[in-house]
């Protein structure tokens, strides 16, 4: 062999060693999130964790997992039973009842556009960091589902169709909590709302009423309604900023909310806003849903504030209990309100059980 | 020359053009900006908030719950009255300690600068686009008030004549007159901050204070128990802030 061969040949050795070696791995089918054209446009990219990517087996998996009442200690409830797709994946009870039917002390929060809940704290007082730890917790409260992990993973592990489904997400049919928990947080990461009657007129593909606008006009008006501080506006079509507030619910508190998990009693009486789409479908309302209708929860912020040390500054002329509507404008904003409802979403066969 | 020499001389060649010269950015500097708070003096940090604690020009009692501002086109002008402006803007989240430096991506040449500003809030092209970050964190304003964005977000409690605890909003944004389908403005109420002249002689730190008692001062002694709530559709109240707000900023020291 002539030398230059011989160098050459050295050269892609060299090269060609630096390569990292090539390892078999098991990749599910690419399922990302379709991002609506409102959310693309104004806000920031939704939360994927990267060791949860979204796949179609995913996303499958978790709708079966969701619906299925195996997760609970008997068999009984399953997560949609206090999260039905009809209620925006609320519940339409006050409070719901586990499979001892014990009932818990407040308002199953609705699911929907979860994966843009940019500071990722769950709960109504933001208990538990990320959708996946979320869905770790109602399976083995005693209240609720009052289940164990090693009881679930076993049953599904026996169930004839459970292992190859996890198989074909994963690339094991070894199954264990984390992949349980991942695959329910695929799933409801797939559950976005974004067609409702006022996204439509954002869009230019529908006209709203007069009293639909008027009630918009007052939603933005920081001298009536000023509930774009904490709910989103035509620019941010979550319509919640996911933040902690006390709203003037009481003068003292019974649940200290985000308090409790703080330790700080400046959070004391703090509820996460809820998103203010979909309010047709998930009455009662307010983390212990304490009020049965629109109406009663309009007529608390213009004339039912009560004053408390952690109420927020935000809150209106508090000392006269709030902004005092007339009558016209609370029946404006409440017709704007529902124009948040999403019928599509409530009736979207990909999000209702097969 | 066998032909093999050649060969290896154009492979050293490409593996050598691929490295960086280490000359390239000698002229070429960083800029990072540090923003801390104080209250006439006193550092004020987030973890004084949501207590009564502090008292203004007017006597008032008052307790900080929320605060954050925005600051852009940081801008360079030399000698020459050239104007190098800093890509990025920076939402200072003072309840949440985030933002409270900011780094921005463009390099500045060593040399002497005549005057380094920075704009609090959006100039009024700027406050016309639309961001998402911004819109992330609800930091818009209605358009019915002309759009945009706030420039600044401070909450609070005051002890009112009443000595009650009363919540107050002093947000600032673009002054507004006759909310709804086609505002008026008044004035611009976004300002320049003069940081004076500099020479930057390495990578640079500025540490910026705000006195955020300023805010109720100077030349408007600001009285809580009449301006407390609803102040974005007030346009006298945001020319007021305007007014306060020239003397809230200062530069503390340059860090090189």
């Amino acid at each position: 062999m002539k030398p230059w061969k011989l160098h050459i040949i050295c050269l892609f050795i060299v090269c060609f060693s630096c390569e990292n070696e090539t390892i078999e791995q098991y990749i599910a089918t690419p399922s990302p999130l379709e991002i609506p054209k409102l959310f693309k446009d104004n806000i920031l990219a939704p939360i994927i964790p990267v060791d949860n990517p979204q796949t179609e087996q995913g996303v499958t998996l978790g709708k079966k997992l969701f619906f299925d009442p195996i997760l609970s200690i008997d068999n009984s409830i399953s997560c949609a039973d206090c999260h039905a797709p009809e209620n925006a994946f609320s519940d339409s009870d006050r409070f719901s009842d586990g499979v001892d039917g014990i009932f818990g002390n407040r308002n199953s929060m609705p699911l929907f556009n979860l994966a843009w809940n940019y500071d990722e704290k769950f709960f109504w007082d933001g208990n538990t960091f990320s959708l996946e730890h979320q869905a770790f917790v109602p399976v083995s409260d005693p209240i609720e589902m009052k289940s164990s992990w090693v009881n679930v993973e076993q049953k599904l592990q026996q169930d004839p169709e459970y292992p190859n489904l996890f198989e074909q997400a994963f690339g094991t049919s070894k199954i264990d909590s984390t992949l349980i928990t991942k695959a329910i947080a695929q799933f409801e990461r797939t559950l976005i709302s974004s067609n409702s009657k006022f996204d439509k007129f954002l869009l230019g593909e529908t006209t709203l009423t007069n009293q639909e606008l008027n009630g918009f006009n007052i939603f933005m008006d920081e001298a009536r309604g000023d509930c774009f501080h904490c709910h989103g506006s035509d620019k941010n079509p979550l319509w919640t900023d996911n933040i902690f507030h006390n709203n003037g619910l009481d003068e003292t508190f019974s649940d200290l909310g985000l308090g409790a998990v703080t330790g700080d009693p400046a959070d004391n009486g703090k509820f996460k806003s809820p998103s203010l789409r979909n309010l047709a479908f998930t009455a009662p309302y307010m983390h212990d849903g304490r009020f049965a209708t629109l109406e009663e929860v309009i007529n608390h912020y213009s004339e039912g504030l009560k004053n408390s040390s952690t109420i927020d500054p935000l809150m209106k002329k508090v000392s006269e209990g709030g902004v005092n509507l007339s009558e016209n404008d609370k029946t404006d904003l409440k017709a704007f309100l529902l124009s948040l409802s999403d019928y599509e979403f409530i009736n979207d066969s990909n999000f209702k059980q097969e | 020359m066998k032909k093999i020499t050649p060969i290896f001389l154009i492979f050293l060649l490409s593996i050598i053009s691929c490295s960086e010269d280490n000359d390239d950015n000698v002229s070429q500097i960083t800029t990072t900006f540090n923003f801390s708070h104080n209250w006439d003096g006193t550092p004020v940090t987030n973890s004084d908030f949501n207590a009564i604690k502090f008292t203004n020009a007017n006597g008032e009692q008052l307790s900080i719950e929320r605060l954050r501002y925005l600051v852009s086109k940081i801008t360079f002008t030399t000698n020459n009255a050239e104007k190098l402006v800093l890509n990025g803007y920076n939402l200072v989240d003072v309840t949440n300690n985030q933002n409270l430096s900011f780094s921005s991506s463009t390099l500045i040449p060593i040399g002497s600068y005549s005057d380094v500003t920075f704009t609090f809030g959006f100039n009024n092209e700027d406050n016309s686009g639309n961001y998402e970050d911004l819109n992330s964190t609800s930091w818009f304003v209605p358009a019915m008030l002309g759009g945009g964005y706030h420039y600044m977000q401070f909450d609070g409690k005051f002890l009112n004549t009443s000595d009650t605890e009363q919540g107050f909003n002093y947000h600032a944004i673009r002054a507004a007159d006759n909310p709804g389908d086609n505002p008026t403005f008044p004035q611009d109420t976004f300002f320049n901050v003069s940081l004076g002249e500099v020479i930057i002689s390495n990578n640079a730190t500025f540490n910026i204070e705000m006195n955020i008692a300023e805010w109720f001062k100077n030349p408007n002694t600001w009285d809580l128990n009449v301006l407390n709530q609803m102040l974005m559709p007030n346009s006298d109240a945001q020319i007021m802030m305007f007014e306060n707000g020239q003397n809230v900023f200062s530069l503390k020291s340059i860090d090189q």
